[in-house]
């Protein structure tokens, strides 16, 4: 019972990372109707940003963990908004008009791009921080076992449900969430009122990229390190969580997040720690045989 | 002079859809211009807007020439466009819709051109919160006149608004668009393929055929003229 509870709380959390990082690809996705393969890395960006920060901060002295997740977060935000304004400036608006696959690859380009920039200014190594957060709730204690609620775990899914909030907010009330709908359902009709639709585009990938980033940060926080394929697997798994909630849709991306981070933790648990990827990456593939618009998502039919 | 348009060329691709076109619109007048499917009408209408952009020839609009300007430029300046096939946005709802409209206007005139609009197309208020896209026809053009009108535009630019609506929504169009010629002096150009109605409401027409002017006069003249009628108005066809 414990055993079980402490998989569900463990699997909300990384669910809640996995639903961030996927609300990227599905703004993305549905303003240019294209995968942007270069998020994964914003992750993986975000989170060393993070580890630097973190280790900077402390060698300087800075005791205060609040003080310093705030400083991370707000760089780690900005540089990476700066990365997701560059993508889609250099590696899709060119392109924008052209074949489907151009634009994919030279996302991949700028996918290998950073790994390597971040490689050489970095090292490969996997570079470990002491736990910033210690400390949680024990909840339930069942046949020995105690399930645990932690502080850093606490302030993942506050994290999460607060800019889920404010994200939601900002979509569907505010006049910028309308002109990045209008440019969703249509690019040209939308600029014909006036709607610079390059400047909505950018900013969607930069408000994409924050979210990331403010992913990226909290892992970090969460489990101490960086391994350097985190933003590849990160990346695939957030992805698979945006399809499975219906790419295109915000909820629907929390949802797949969700559901991924609870499927990986208790498979891991009961079934195979070393195949957990397989589970994910088995949905993916159900998911585009048998329901490609997702859970959510709408079917691609409209009354016009 | 509020529209004029001087050589002007467009292409698609290998298409020369527009063939040195010459044409003004003044200051007060409603303007048709007819033609069959295929002309280039659309296309001369979108062009305005740089979609596609002209590959010669000069637009001034109100004194300006905004042939090189961007999309988005050019509709911040008092000129509205109800495109062809109406495109209003299916999934935001009636109200958002409008509010579109008025991303560039002064945010202090929304409410009072809210209200300007329900009182001219009652049917909108009614359905403020529906979707868009479940609208009928009629309804969906009603909001696409709407949503342009709510920019306060001086010269507003109408593609086909009567296609494919009941008669009854036929006369509500045109005869909203009187309505705003004669009370509110806004300035008309209107593409129809319905030729008697268009010409019987326009001051002025022009005729296009295979991207190109070919004829012009008064609207009277033009639906007395025995090329006209043949063509556009006792059930002829033109060849595109
Ligand atoms: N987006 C487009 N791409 C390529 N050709 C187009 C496009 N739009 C229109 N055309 C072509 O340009 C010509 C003029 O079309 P259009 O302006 O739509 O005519 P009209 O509105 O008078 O019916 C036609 O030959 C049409 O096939
Ligand atoms: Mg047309």
């Amino acid at each position: 019972m414990a055993l079980a509870l402490q998989q569900l709380i463990n699997g909300l959390t990384l669910g809640a990372v996995y639903g961030l990082i996927a609300i990227g690809y599905t703004m993305v996705y549905g303003i240019i109707g294209m995968i942007n393969f270069a998020h994964g890395d914003i992750y993986m960006v975000s989170a060393f940003i993070a580890v630097t920060g973190f280790t900077l901060l402390t060698a300087f002295g800075v005791t205060s963990v609040p003080f310093a997740l705030l400083v991370v977060l707000i760089v780690a935000v900005l540089f990476t908004s700066v990365y997701g304004w560059a993508v889609e400036r250099l590696a899709y608006r060119p392109l924008r008009g052209s074949t489907r696959l151009a634009p994919l690859i030279s996302a991949i380009g700028m996918s290998i791009f950073l790994q390597n920039m971040v490689q050489l200014t970095q090292g490969a190594r996997v570079k470990p921080i002491p736990p910033m957060i210690t400390g949680g709730i024990d909840v339930l204690t069942t046949d020995g076992f105690t399930a645990r609620l932690s502080y850093s775990q606490i302030l993942i899914v506050l994290v999460t449900v607060a800019l889920l909030a404010a994200f939601t907010w900002l979509i569907t009330r505010t006049s910028f969430g309308r002109q990045q709908r209008a440019c969703e359902q249509d690019r040209t009709m939308t600029a014909l009122l006036g709607i610079d639709v390059d400047r909505t585009i950018s900013l969607t990938f930069m408000l994409g990229a924050s979210l990331a980033a403010v992913a990226g940060v909290m892992v970090t926080m969460y489990y101490g390190v960086v391994d350097f394929y985190i933003g590849f697997v990160a990346g695939i798994k957030a992805f698979t969580a945006a399809v499975l909630g219906g790419i295109g849709s915000l909820p629907g991306a929390m949802l797949g997040g969700l559901i991924i981070g609870l499927i990986e933790a208790f498979w891991s648990n009961y079934l195979s720690a070393e195949y957990k990827d397989v589970a994910t990456f088995s949905i993916l593939i159900l998911v585009l045989m048998f329901r490609p618009s997702g859970l959510l998502g709408r079917p691609e039919v409209e009354k016009v | 002079m509020m529209l004029q348009l001087s050589g002007v060329h467009a292409h698609y691709g290998h298409i020369h859809a527009l063939r040195g076109i010459d044409l003004s619109v003044q200051v007060g007048e409603v303007v048709t211009l007819i033609g069959a499917n295929g002309a280039g009408k659309s296309t001369l209408l979108m062009s305005l807007f740089g979609q596609p952009r002209v590959s010669a020839g000069r637009i001034v609009f109100d004194n300006e020439d905004i042939t090189r300007l961007p999309t988005h430029v050019i509709a911040r300046r008092d000129i509205s466009l109800v495109p062809e096939g109406r495109r209003i946005f299916p999934r935001m709802t009636v109200l958002e819709n409008l509010q579109m409209g008025a991303v560039m206007a002064d945010p202090d005139n929304l409410h009072v051109d809210l209200k300007r609009m329900y009182a001219l197309f009652p049917i909108l208020e009614e359905r403020l919160e529906q979707r868009a896209g479940t609208l009928s026809g009629g309804e969906q053009q009603m909001l696409a006149i709407a949503r342009a009108l709510m920019a306060r535009p001086k010269l507003l630019l109408l593609d086909e608004p009567s296609l494919g609506l009941a008669p009854l929504y036929i006369k509500k169009i045109f005869q909203t668009i009187r309505e705003l010629n004669e009370d509110h002096g806004m300035t008309i150009l209107l593409i129809e393929q319905n030729a008697h109605h268009a010409l019987r409401a326009a001051h002025r027409g022009y005729v296009m055929q295979h991207g190109q002017i070919t004829m012009t006069g008064t609207g009277r003249d033009l639906l007395a003229s025995a090329e006209v009628r043949a063509a556009y108005l006792e059930g002829g066809h033109a060849a595109a």
